[in-house]
């Protein structure tokens, strides 16, 4: 189960970085977030699935595609990258992965002993809303603060001109 | 160990996938598509995040809230970069990135 999850992973962030159409981009995209879902779900997190499907695979994908649309004719094809971007890409991702990798299996992880705390909605909600000892409280708050100062943000960069006839 | 699987091979599907990122961002020039190659690399660090906090400190949760709030800041960040990258395409009629050159129209 597993490895097929990783397998769909890694063929369709390939697939995104390097297909020619954008939507198809788009959709790869969706699969990685998916498969991502499901290792989520494999590792008996269901809260933290939901939240990547509802969010990521239903937000930002959606929003993705929304902005391609307005931007792109279908038909479009991208031309191919530069030799010396695709070789300087490549080489960077392969020195960079060999070097975590070869990190990675050279230190030996220490597996907690103690028992598995059961995940459900009351320790999480808990949890997100004390100021205990173990609270998030505080980021909590900042977030809701990023969220709101985003979408603000967000409307006002986009709207048009009231003032000036644009050309659109 | 969970279903037999080492914490080791999460942790390598999850580099691939930053690197494979990093790769994108690199060898792209539409601001979109950039926009994914970022999207993935935020979601393998949440993959690591869930997975160092399942396998070695199964009774806490900091790792859930972590992802949690990096998934918050992606959907933050992704908006504001749609609204810009929309008002781009506005003012260029396209948006790759070296058409991008001045910040004053």
């Amino acid at each position: 189960m597993f490895y097929m999850f990783s397998g769909i992973i890694l063929i369709c962030s390939l697939l995104t970085i390097t297909t020619r159409k954008i939507l198809r981009a788009a959709v790869y995209l969706l699969c990685v977030l998916l498969a991502t879902a499901g290792l989520y779900f494999m590792l008996n997190y269901q809260f933290m699935a939901a939240v990547q499907l509802t969010l990521y695979a239903g937000g930002i994908v959606v929003l993705i595609i929304f902005s391609i649309l307005l931007t792109h004719h279908i038909s479009h094809r991208f031309k191919h990258p530069d030799i010396t971007k695709l070789l300087m890409g490549i080489g960077a991702a392969a020195v960079g992965s060999g070097l975590v990798i070869a990190t990675i299996l050279s230190h030996s992880f220490q597996a907690g002993s103690t028992p598995e705390l059961p995940v459900d909605m009351t320790v999480i909600g808990t949890q997100l809303l004390s100021t205990e000892k173990n609270g998030y409280v505080l980021p909590f708050e900042l977030i809701s603060i990023l969220l709101l100062a985003a979408m603000i943000a967000a409307i006002v960069i986009a709207k048009k001109d009231k003032n000036k006839n644009s050309e659109i | 160990m969970i279903q037999g699987i080492p914490l080791e091979h999460f942790l390598i599907v999850s580099t691939i996938m930053f690197f494979l990122g990093v790769c994108g961002f690199i060898i792209r020039r539409n601001l979109i598509t950039m926009l994914m190659a970022i999207e993935l690399i935020l979601n393998s660090v949440n993959i690591n995040f869930v997975v160092f906090n399942r396998y070695l400190y199964p009774d806490q949760l900091q790792g859930q809230f972590f992802s949690l709030f990096i998934v918050g800041i992606a959907a933050a960040e992704a908006s504001v970069a749609i609204a810009l990258i929309i008002n781009i395409y506005r003012k260029l009629q396209n948006i790759d990135v070296e058409n991008v050159n001045e910040l004053k129209f």
